[in-house]
């Protein structure tokens, strides 16, 4: 016992590239930091640049004209509404999910990592709808 | 009055204010793709769809619930990772007044 317990160091504080690379998340992990990095991103900055948006579009038929065809025509543009659907969505389905944690149901840990895959998935799946949409 | 800072039921208003919020945005948001899937998208419809009284109220009432789950998710996230007292508490002032300007811009879109 005393040679076993002697070879590892503890307590172990991990360093970053530990954080990055030695640490290999199970799959509900990933939807839950997903979950937390897409509502950060939402707070900041995509409320306040769909707020933007809505205001532009809103206040004038010129206003609804530039956003819809050229603001929405910048590559980087595109890029950002890319992201800002798949953290919504993303977001919407990993807090659906959680809800149902909540009430005790899909717990086990077959059923989490199957609710996680799908998930994940359907982020991505409605990212690609809604993006295609766009174009 | 005796009003107590931390304790053992201090959470739960926060983490049922945070579930009852995101019901109330996932309803809308539901909502809101059925609308803009169903009719054209013209500045004319756009503008219509906003100028109705339901949808006014419908939208606000997303946005006060979605600064009240920012203000809980965000609080957590700095609470998580922000350790100096000082400069969590400035990162927290800084979020309300953030979350304050979206409601009253959310608002001047509104009911303009």
């Amino acid at each position: 016992m005393a040679s076993a317990s002697a070879k590892k160091i503890r307590p172990k504080y991990l360093s970053l590239p530990a954080l990055l690379f030695e640490i290999r998340l199970p799959v509900p992990g990933w939807v839950s930091i997903l979950h937390r990095i897409s509502g950060a991103l939402l707070f900041f900055p995509f409320v306040a640049w769909v707020l933007y948006l809505l205001d532009t579009s809103l206040a004038s038929e010129q206003g609804f004209d530039y956003v819809r065809n050229r603001y929405f025509a910048l590559p980087l543009v595109k890029l950002g509404v890319l992201v800002f659907i798949w953290a919504y969505c993303h977001h919407l389905c990993a807090g659906i999910r959680f809800l149902f944690l909540d009430l005790d149901i899909g717990g086990d840990l077959k059923t989490a990592r199957l609710t996680s895959w799908i998930v994940i998935a359907a982020g991505l799946a409605l990212t690609a709808v809604f993006g295609a949409r766009l174009w | 009055m005796k009003r107590l800072v931390v304790g053992a039921h201090y959470g739960l208003r926060d983490w049922l204010a945070q579930r009852v919020t995101a019901a109330i945005m996932a309803v809308y948001t539901l909502i809101l793709a059925a609308v803009l899937l169903k009719g054209s998208f013209t500045y004319g419809a756009w503008k219509d769809l906003f100028a109705q009284g339901w949808m006014r109220v419908a939208t606000l009432l997303f946005a006060a619930s979605l600064a009240w789950h920012a203000w809980v998710g965000v609080r957590d996230i700095l609470m998580d990772y922000v350790k100096p007292d000082g400069l969590r508490f400035a990162l927290q002032i800084l979020v309300l007044l953030m979350l304050a300007s979206y409601l009253g811009w959310a608002v001047q879109i509104l009911f303009r």
